[in-house]
């Protein structure tokens, strides 16, 4: 079975090098072939997935070893996988979620001359995610980190022509950079501390290294989930992302590469324990970032960066749960994963939409398209009602115990993080519902195009219907079947240290507050935008709303922080380059030069003269010699 | 030169004999007298033989010091082989070469006297210093005789050594023949080309015109006249006028030329002389270019050609 | 006769070789100094040769004169070289290294 794990990452990764290097006679079959791989992949996940359950709790895990990658002296870095049940869940969701990404990828980027690369990318992609949740140390999973952010990369570049992805791609690329440095410096704070950076030990004899250290660790191991999980203050790159193709942002930047940094933060949890400080920064950074991206979603008209601002928000509930400790890791990693679904299911959703309206992006411009896209609109309604918390779908079990998790932390705290995790329910009903009312009802808004094409809403092929369709059954029954009988709780406790907390509300009262709160949300939505026709262009609005549109005005913030004051400090550093080192190594290069020059005059060309000299010398070694000899 | 080796065999083994103490001393000044002529004369050819002589007197002293192997090989493979390859080469390279012992470089000479003096004097006081002592002999070395002796040696402790000298000389000899080796890049020139490139270049054309024949001259180092009385370069061999060995008649031809105008215009009472018609200014040029490719040699006697004849002759002669 | 009478000559030999070696111009005329201190040298090997009474002296001296042959092949060779594209011997003219 343990032969198996490897596999699981070898096909994908097959797939990449076969049609990276396959070239031109692959773009027939390509994407089938990916598509193929990445299912094999999946069934290799299913397989060990039951072979799991076959066996009891605590013996659950599986480990393959590889090779020993770096083997020098205290040194030892191995390639070995670890599959417990953390893993596997993350092994499933991405497998899962990829392969039907990977089928309706294949509708969707029908027309584009480059898809066999695109599939090339994603099943990199699906390679590099599987290392990084696979890794049995940091220094395999930084392969995968890294890997992740490789794919990332080319992905949101991938329409290279268009200056707004490029910039996008590199924008992400340098974002999630200042993260991975962060994940380094933890590295080396492991090694240095514990000597290795293999799971098992570090978390194993975390407990005896000093508080300071865990938090430094802890404080490392967050900048680099902030990066790549989106999170404030490294949130910038996740809306500009979306220049990628659709499928790219429902994978990579909602259902799984994101959510990498919740597992790290997840999988270090004995770190975290021993550093309540940490802890804390991590709660604080889930919170802000969850109104952060909730705010963003509300102001945006780009469907797909109100998604991607729905991501943000989401996500930072999920680093707040994270950061509660024991109480709440088990529901990070459920909201996680029935995320991945619904999420998944809302970008597939408008990835159709799109499709069908020549890949127009403006909420404004769409409107009553219920009546044109039927699967589409039932799926991404199914999705909606999961995501808003809708009682009995996923997200009302997984939110909901997060929220409860939150009171559960207890005190003053408790309320507060109640309170913000309440009010991120309300906005996200509020901004969902949004985007349901301009996308799918009210009148048509469409426009003729640039090129005066008027758009033809029509439904998407089965290729991409069918992944929509099972990606919004399973946000509809994830979360009922996760909470049956504590199924996933108990599914997850042997790995994941789990706790009951302590709150002053009980579970049927935080249900009734985060429905109520979900209903103000949809009827304040319903207020502004179902019952009042929609302008066609949108209107200034107040401050909060102008700020919203750029983002909160993250990218003028890390401009002054940064950019400014760092071509300042470019600047000066050019003008002490030029002056100072410049001119010692130039003065000495013409104190040299003079100096040769004078030297030079004693270089006549003439190869007797060098005769002479070396006779000389010849002479002068003798006399030494005879003389050394008589003293 | 039996008798030499018999000398020589007989002094290394009575090893203090007054017989080598007589050969040394007259062998030694003039060993030392061909190295400084190798050193001093003008001539490379003379260089040469200056250092063929050195090395047979060395070859004596390597039979005197029981080297008889060495004093064979020394005569066999230096005196006759290489010192003939020179020989080849400076023929090759031309006698004519003559390298005149003037000194270019400023100090040379002085640097050189004050090295050599200061490396004589130290390698004697080294010498001096040393605790040289007596010959042992190589009686016992050489019991098996001196061939046997360096041979078991040879092909025993210096194996590799030996070897290593054996794939030396084969590196050598390819290398030199490597060097050596002219790859013709282009097609060579028919006669009719060659004929045809002469006329286009306006060179010479028809043969070369003959050496100087006279009643009482005749030989290739004479060259002939032209009708106005001066020599013509292009009728001797570039390489005697190089050398200077060309004997010139002219200067008689001349002189009785000028002897008849005289008496013919003193005859006809009217003034007239042979140097106003017959100066050097008055002189055709000519071009003295052989047809011989790559020859620079002939380019040289352009350069004397057009020199007063007079003078030309008397330089080449003080040379 | 003491080992010092042949040794003086070839110290001479040698000096008057390495003298000739700094004064000749011409390039042929400087190899063959070159012969004549490696002769003197072999002169000394020979002479330590029966000083000592063994024969390692004899045998430097004999691998002298092969690596001396080899090195007049390919100096001759090189001067021939030379000669052909500079139509000179004259080891001054090789001063082009020069600025």
């Amino acid at each position: 079975m343990e032969s198996l794990i490897g596999l699981l990452v070898a096909a994908p990764l097959l797939g990449a090098a076969v049609l990276l290097v396959g070239g031109r006679r692959l773009d027939r079959f390509g994407h089938w072939l990916a598509t193929g791989l990445a299912a094999l992949s999946f069934t290799f996940a299913a397989v060990l997935f039951f072979d799991m359950l076959g066996r009891e709790g605590a013996d659950r895990a599986l480990s393959q070893h590889l090779y020993s990658w770096v083997p020098v002296a205290d040194f030892q870095a191995d390639i070995a996988f670890q599959l417990d049940q953390l893993s596997m869940t993350f092994v499933l969701l991405i497998t899962s979620v990829g392969t039907l990404i990977h089928l309706y990828s294949i509708g969707y980027m029908e027309h584009d001359v480059r898809r066999r690369r695109f599939f090339a990318y994603l099943n990199l992609f699906l390679a590099a995610m599987l290392v990084l949740v696979l890794a049995d140390n940091y220094l395999l999973l930084y392969v995968g980190w890294e890997g992740v952010g490789l794919a990332s990369f080319l992905l949101i570049g991938f329409w290279q022509h268009k200056p707004s992805a490029a910039t996008a791609a590199k924008k992400a690329f340098v974002v999630n950079r200042v993260g991975d440095i962060g994940l380094a410096i933890a590295i080396f704070l492991m090694f240095s501390t514990f000597g290795t950076f293999a799971f098992g030990p570090v978390l194993g004899s975390a407990e005896q290294a000093s508080e300071g250290t865990l938090t430094a660790i802890g404080l490392m191991l967050l900048l680099a989930a902030c990066g790549k999980s989106a999170q404030v203050p490294l949130q910038s790159w996740l809306g500009d992302a979306m220049e990628g193709p659709t499928p790219v942002s429902a994978l990579i930047h909602a259902a799984t590469m994101v959510t990498a940094g919740v597992y790290l933060v997840v999988r270090s949890g004995a770190i975290f324990d021993g550093a309540p400080d940490a802890q804390t920064v991590v709660v604080i950074v889930g919170a802000v970032t969850l109104l952060f991206g909730a705010i963003v979603g509300c102001a945006k008209d780009d469907i797909k960066k109100a998604l991607a601002g729905s991501t943000m928000s989401q996500i930072g509930y999920m680093m707040l749960a994270t950061g509660l400790g024991p109480i709440g890791y088990v529901f990070a990693i459920m909201h996680l994963v029935t995320h991945g679904f619904f999420k998944a299911g809302l970008f597939l959703g408008a990835g159709s939409v799109m499709h069908g309206m020549n890949d127009e992006v403006d909420m404004r411009r769409y409107g009553g398209l219920r009546k044109y896209m039927p699967v589409t609109f039932v799926t991404f309604g199914l999705g909606y009602l999961a995501i808003i918390g809708f009682p009995y779908l996923s997200g009302f079990f997984s939110k909901d115990e997060i929220i409860y998790a939150a009171f559960a932390k207890g005190g003053t705290e408790g309320w507060i993080l109640g309170g913000v995790t309440l009010l991120g329910a309300a906005l996200t009903a509020f901004y969902m519902t949004r985007i349901m009312l301009l996308t799918f009802f009210g009148e048509k808004r469409w426009q003729r195009d640039a090129e005066g094409n008027e758009p033809h809403p029509h439904e998407s092929p089965k290729s991409m219907t069918i992944p929509m369709i099972v990606l919004a059954v399973g946000s509809v029954g994830a979360g009922f079947f996760f909470n049956l009988n504590h199924n996933f709780v108990d599914w997850l406790s042997p790995v994941v240290p789990t706790a009951d907390g302590d709150s002053p509300i009980s579970h049927g009262m935080v249900s009734v507050a985060a429905t109520v709160l979900m209903l103000v949300g949809v009827g304040a939505a319903w207020l502004q935008y179902g019952r009042r026709p929609v302008p066609e262009v949108a209107p200034t609005g107040r401050w909060i709303t102008r700020a919203a549109r750029r983002d909160l005005l993250q990218d003028d913030f890390n401009h002054a922080a940064f950019v400014t004051p760092g071509n300042y400090l470019t600047r000066g550093l050019v003008y002490v380059d030029h002056k100072l080192v410049d001119g010692v190594v130039n003065g000495t290069a013409a104190m040299f030069g003079g100096l040769s020059g004078r030297l030079r005059k004693t270089q006549n060309g003439f190869a007797r003269s060098y005769a002479a000299s070396m006779f000389g010398g010849a002479a002068i070694l003798i006399a030494v010699t005879l003389l050394m000899r008589a003293v | 030169m039996s008798t030499l080796t018999a000398l020589s065999s007989l002094a290394a083994e009575t090893s203090t004999s007054g017989g080598e103490a007589a050969q040394f001393w007259i062998l030694a000044p003039i060993a030392v007298a061909g190295g400084l002529g190798t050193v001093l004369m003008r001539r490379a050819v003379y260089s040469a033989l200056c250092l063929a002589g050195t090395m047979v007197i060395l070859a004596l002293f390597y039979l005197a010091n029981g080297a008889y192997f060495l004093g064979v090989v020394q005569i066999v493979v230096y005196t006759g082989a290489v010192m003939m390859l020179f020989l080849f080469v400076l023929m090759l390279v031309g006698v004519s070469a003559a390298d005149s012992l003037k000194e270019t470089l400023k100090g040379q000479r002085l640097i050189t006297a004050g090295f050599g003096l200061g490396l004589g004097i130290l390698l004697i006081a080294g010498i001096g210093q040393a605790s040289v002592g007596s010959f042992t002999g190589l009686a016992e070395a050489n019991a098996q005789g001196n061939v046997q002796g360096l041979a078991s040696l040879l092909f025993t402790r210096y194996m590799v050594a030996f070897e290593v000298t054996g794939v030396l000389l084969t590196v050598a000899a390819v290398g030199a023949t490597m060097l050596t080796h002219r790859e013709k890049i282009e097609r060579s020139k028919s006669q009719r080309e060659q004929s045809e490139e002469r006329v286009k270049d306006g060179t010479q054309v028809p043969p070369l015109p003959a050496p100087g024949v006279y009643a009482r001259h005749n030989a290739v180092d004479i060259p002939g006249l032209l009708p106005d009385g001066t020599p013509s370069p292009l009728t001797v061999s570039a390489t005697l006028q190089e050398r200077g060995q060309v004997r010139e008649v002219h200067h008689e031809a001349m002189g009785s030329l000028a002897a008849l105008e005289q008496r013919t215009a003193d005859h006809q009472n009217r003034p007239g002389s042979v140097s106003g018609a017959l100066g050097p200014g008055a002189r055709p040029e000519r071009e003295s270019n052989r047809g011989e490719s790559g020859s620079t040699r002939t380019t040289d006697a352009t350069g004397t050609a057009g020199d007063d004849g007079d003078s030309d002759g008397a330089e080449e002669a003080g040379k | 006769m003491s080992p010092e009478n042949y040794l003086h000559l070839s110290a001479l030999l040698f000096t008057i070789g390495a003298c000739g070696v700094l004064l000749r111009r011409n390039a042929i005329v400087v190899f063959m100094s070159i012969e004549l201190m490696l002769n003197a040298a072999n002169l000394a090997l020979v002479t330590f040769s029966r000083m000592h009474g063994n024969l390692d002296g004899q045998i430097m001296a004999f691998f002298v004169m092969v690596v001396a042959a080899a090195e007049v092949v390919v100096g001759l060779a090189i001067i021939v070289m030379v000669y052909r594209s500079r139509h000179s011997a004259s080891v001054d003219d090789a001063s082009l290294m020069k600025l």
